[in-house]
């Protein structure tokens, strides 16, 4: 098997006498959507937040694309293309798409030297549509705000940002949540893209029928530990259930 | 997948045209333009009543009054422009009448300081503009790092400053106004772009004043005084960086929404400092200018001039909320409430009722922005 693009290393992080994430060793692999499974307070928010740098390790480590990396803040994984999309999407909802896809990282026409910076919508536009097209969205109007557009629509804007801003590794948290069922579909559509131009996404969901729709492979946890790691393909809601409620314990019995 | 593909991007493109009926639109049209259209209809209104009035002996639209308005609302206006930019970001500078103040007063001092001690009239002005810009710079920043860094509401930490920048304002002008200015400032605050000499021997003039005395001084029209080309410049920058610039792009953002803005990678704290450092200086120009006019610097000039400046703001459209407005809002805002007092002392109309009026455009325009967010559907809680 090849090189994983993610692989966690018995990583442990506490919170004072709690213990959030036990010992957690995990890969991710080009090409494959795994799930990442657990009830709340599994410790799957707290495992992704070491990855994206918004909490550091305690022990253990994070290698990505070969090397051991250690974010101080979210920013810094950004920087080195993994994507977290959260909940709440992280736009702006008073500005347009185009916008909201260059936003902080926008680009400018240099005039008198660079002494005068002006935006350059009209880059930004184009390059925007291209990168929707490239996922195949499509929307009537670029220019209109983001709050006049539905769930997934903004759920398709996060994910082309993240697609035009070359994301390495993709990172879902609860992507259908909040979403009617059509659009519930063409995310997780989106998601099967993602997957076929090369890039990892890691979903993070309680959905199960998700699971089974997208994910190659799903890790479950319980209690701050990975009790299992499975193909989809070769489990079932029924024992998804019981590793969830820690009923089943693979790691007990190894 | 092709087939799947096809009914993606059908999907895609079916849902956000939808639910555009004619009716909406008009109204969104309408609410976009209701601020122009009510100052067209206030000035239509004055011209017909002050005409109407007075027997046709005065008229509200002559060149003078148009020259007046525009001198009046150059503070309100340089205080709102400032105050557009934070409030757009989501905050608000409660301090900017009394740095305007203090600007007044340092000015002033830096003024006739400079000059007595043998500096030419210009670099007396250059010196008064520094220290004015400056001093208030130096407010901003104390506001903006106290915001940001150690996360007091902006409200808190711009009224307590605003009461501290009074307090020393009265103290560096002694609780008297600073005069003794040399007398060639006055030139400086008062002479215009352009004149117009009514009757014979009359026409523009550009810069240079004619030398006139008595009664013809009468028929002479100064047009663009230098106060307002200062300020209409400021305006177009302003306008300028709102719009097509990053700082721009990135205030809106910021007042859309914050953590998004971080997350991307924006330094919101740095950009916050900057907005409160803007807004102070945007006052500063306001209490340089007040010191070229009068000749004198004040460290009362500007205290009643934060609400107006809100007033105009908000008349304008920029939302408290934040990530909405722009700076021409702000202009016609500023104008409707100029012209608004102006007309109504013109009409002879108690002043007391010029706050009366002013607060009920202040709810008015407020109640048209929620009902155009009510038609779009966004919420303000979500």
């Amino acid at each position: 098997m090849a090189e994983p693009i993610l692989s966690v290393r018995n990583l442990t992080k506490r919170f004072g006498g709690l213990t959030a994430v036990n010992d957690v060793s995990w890969d991710v692999h080009a090409g494959e959507v795994v799930a990442l499974l657990g009830d709340n307070g599994a410790g799957k928010s707290t495992l992704i937040k070491c990855i994206s740098g918004v909490h550091q390790a305690d022990e253990g480590e994070v290698i990505f694309r070969g090397r051991r990396v250690r974010f101080a803040r979210p920013v810094d994984a950004l920087a080195n293309g993994i994507e977290t999309i959260y909940q709440d999407l992280a736009l702006a909802q008073n500005l347009d798409v185009p916008s909201n896809i260059f936003l902080g990282r926008e680009l400018k026409r240099r005039y008198l030297g660079g002494l005068i910076r002006m935006l350059d919508e009209k880059r930004m536009t184009r390059e925007s549509q291209s990168a929707l097209d490239s996922l195949d969205i499509h929307f009537p109007n670029l220019l209109q705000p983001i709050e006049s557009l539905s769930g997934g629509q903004r759920q398709a804007v996060a994910i082309a940002r993240a697609v035009y801003w070359d994301a390495r590794l993709m990172i879902m948290d609860e992507p259908t949540n909040n979403l009617g069922v059509p659009e519930q579909h063409k995310v997780l559509e989106l998601i099967r893209r993602l997957r076929d131009q090369g890039v990892p996404v890691i979903l993070i969901t309680h959905t199960l029928p998700d699971v089974f729709a997208v994910a190659d492979r799903l890790m479950v946890m319980h209690r701050g530990r990975k009790v299992t790691e499975k193909k989809t393909a070769d489990t079932s809601t029924e024992e998804l259930v019981q590793y969830m409620v820690g009923a089943r314990d693979d790691s007990v019995a190894a | 997948m092709a087939d799947s593909d096809t009914r993606l991007a059908e999907r895609y493109g079916g849902d956000a045209s939808a639910a555009k009926t004619p009716g909406r639109h008009f109204i969104l049209t309408l609410s976009r333009l209701w601020a122009w259209a009510f100052l067209a209809l206030l000035i239509a209104f004055f011209v017909v009543s002050i005409s109407l009035t007075t027997g046709g002996s005065v008229s509200f639209l002559t060149l003078r009054n148009s020259q007046n308005i525009l001198v009046a609302i150059t503070p309100v206006l340089l205080l709102g422009l400032g105050q557009t930019f934070v409030i757009i970001a989501a905050g608000i500078d409660l301090s900017v009448g009394w740095v305007m103040s203090l600007a007044s007063v340092l000015s002033a001092l830096a003024i006739r300081g400079t000059f007595n001690a043998g500096a030419p009239l210009f670099v007396a002005a250059i010196a008064g503009f520094l220290a004015a810009v400056g001093g208030a710079a130096v407010v901003g920043l104390f506001n903006g790092v106290i915001i940001a860094k150690l996360k007091v509401p902006a409200f808190i930490v711009t009224l307590g400053s605003g009461f501290i920048v009074r307090g020393v304002s009265l103290l560096l002008s002694e609780n008297t106004t600073v005069i003794g200015l040399p007398p060639g400032i006055r030139d400086y605050g008062n002479n215009a772009l352009l004149y117009y000499l009514h009757g014979e021997g009359g026409g523009f003039f550009f810069v240079d004043r004619p030398q006139l005395a008595g009664e013809a001084l009468r028929r002479l029209d100064p047009i663009l005084p230098w106060p307002v080309v200062i300020t209409a410049i400021v305006v177009a920058i302003a306008v300028f960086v709102l719009r097509k610039t990053q700082f721009g792009r990135h205030t809106y953002a910021i007042g859309g929404n914050m953590e998004a803005a971080r997350r991307t990678g924006i330094n919101v704290d740095r950009h916050i400092i900057m907005l409160y450092i803007l807004s102070a200086g945007t006052a500063g120009i306001a209490g340089f200018l007040s010191t070229l006019r009068f000749t004198a610097g004040s460290a009362v000039i500007g205290d009643a001039l934060l609400l107006q400046s809100i007033a105009a703001v908000i008349i304008g459209g920029v939302s408290l909320f934040g990530g909405a407005g722009n700076v021409i809002g702000t202009v016609i805002g500023a104008l409707i409430i100029a012209v608004l007092t102006t007309g109504l002392v013109m009409l002879n109309v108690e002043a007391f009722w010029q706050f009366i009026v002013v607060g009920s455009v202040v709810i008015i325009a407020v109640l048209i922005d929620q009902s155009r967010d009510l038609i779009i559907g966004r919420g303000r809680s979500g």
